[in-house]
């Protein structure tokens, strides 16, 4: 695939938007995890929110 | 009848709605992903002036779109939050905050990876480049100004007053071309001049990229919502121990 005398330009602009959304997605998707485990450890230990009895679905 | 925002206004509903729909959106994404970048290197011509340099647009319009995009949805939960206190409004405004501020960073990188060959530099301080600077670093003044609160109730209102006050340069940016003279050219819409074979990728690809910050938005809302629930579960931990403590003591 020829790119012309830009070439340089042009992988650098899709290599630094592949690297941001790579670290975007990355960062979330780990987030997840840890979010997750720490949500199945609290309910592990008998966890309850003060609001569970009265709005079950309150963030 | 409830609407769909009243219904999802319950985080234990939009869990199991975001869950269900979560991996169908990844996978439509990345389809429609997959597609555009294949009209982009192997079908899309290069452009009578800039030749094939023009392949940056397909990254760079779709970004700048969403960062726009990203900052519209933080304004819009922002006035959720503080007029109807919808309870995921300030979730939603949480969440959108990086995923728009990355946005906003790959449109200003390849912006000047673009300008370079085409303008002869990387930046110039004309209305366009400067006012999504702007939104940029006002972005991260939204990350820093709630990180930096411990009260996430005062984190949340001061954000989405933030929010609010810096709605302006959504117009800004999007006018900066017609207002003001600059070197960035005038915005590409759908009724612009862009060649139709050059249209259909960019539009491929803008549809793509929201799919995919749709996605990243509802799956980092779970997060936060879960985040909050382990919190709240904590801090009944500690309430439930002290009352027993003083329980004990009398």
């Amino acid at each position: 695939m020829d790119l012309g005398p830009h070439a340089a330009f042009i992988w650098a602009s899709y290599g630094a938007f592949v690297l941001i959304l790579a670290l975007l997605v990355g960062w979330i998707w780990l987030d997840g995890r840890r979010q997750a485990r720490a949500l199945a450890d609290a309910d592990r230990r008998g966890g309850r929110r003060r609001s569970s009895g009265a709005a079950e679905g309150s963030p | 009848m409830q609407t769909l925002t009243q219904r999802l206004a319950n985080p234990t509903r939009f869990m199991a709605f975001s869950g269900a729909i979560l991996p169908w959106m990844a996978v439509a994404s990345a389809l429609l992903i997959a597609y555009a970048m294949y009209l982009v290197f192997f079908v899309a011509p290069p452009d009578y002036q800039q030749g094939e340099t023009v392949k940056i647009m397909y990254i760079h319009v779709p970004s700048a779109w969403l960062a726009l995009g990203g900052y519209a949805i933080i304004a819009l939960s922002s006035f959720g939050l503080l007029v109807f206190r919808h309870p995921l409004a300030d979730v939603s405004a949480k969440a959108a905050a990086p995923i728009g501020a990355a946005f906003t960073l790959a449109a200003l990188i390849t912006g000047a990876l673009w300008g370079k060959p085409m303008w002869g530099t990387y930046w110039v301080w004309d209305a366009r480049l400067t006012s999504v600077l702007m939104l940029f670093f006002l972005y991260l003044g939204l990350i820093a100004l709630r990180s930096s609160l411990e009260d996430e109730a005062l984190a949340s209102k001061l954000t989405a007053v933030l929010a609010l006050v810096g709605v302006s340069i959504l117009p800004i940016i999007k006018f900066s071309v017609d207002w003001w003279n600059t070197l960035h050219q005038p915005s590409t819409g759908f009724t612009s001049s862009v060649d139709a074979s050059m249209r259909a990728p960019l539009l491929i690809s803008a549809a793509g990229f929201l799919l995919l910050f749709i996605a990243l938005h509802l799956k980092a809302m779970q997060n936060e919502i879960m985040r909050r629930r382990v919190k709240a579960m904590r801090v009944a931990e500690v309430e439930r121990g002290d009352r027993l403590m003083s329980a004990g003591a009398e």
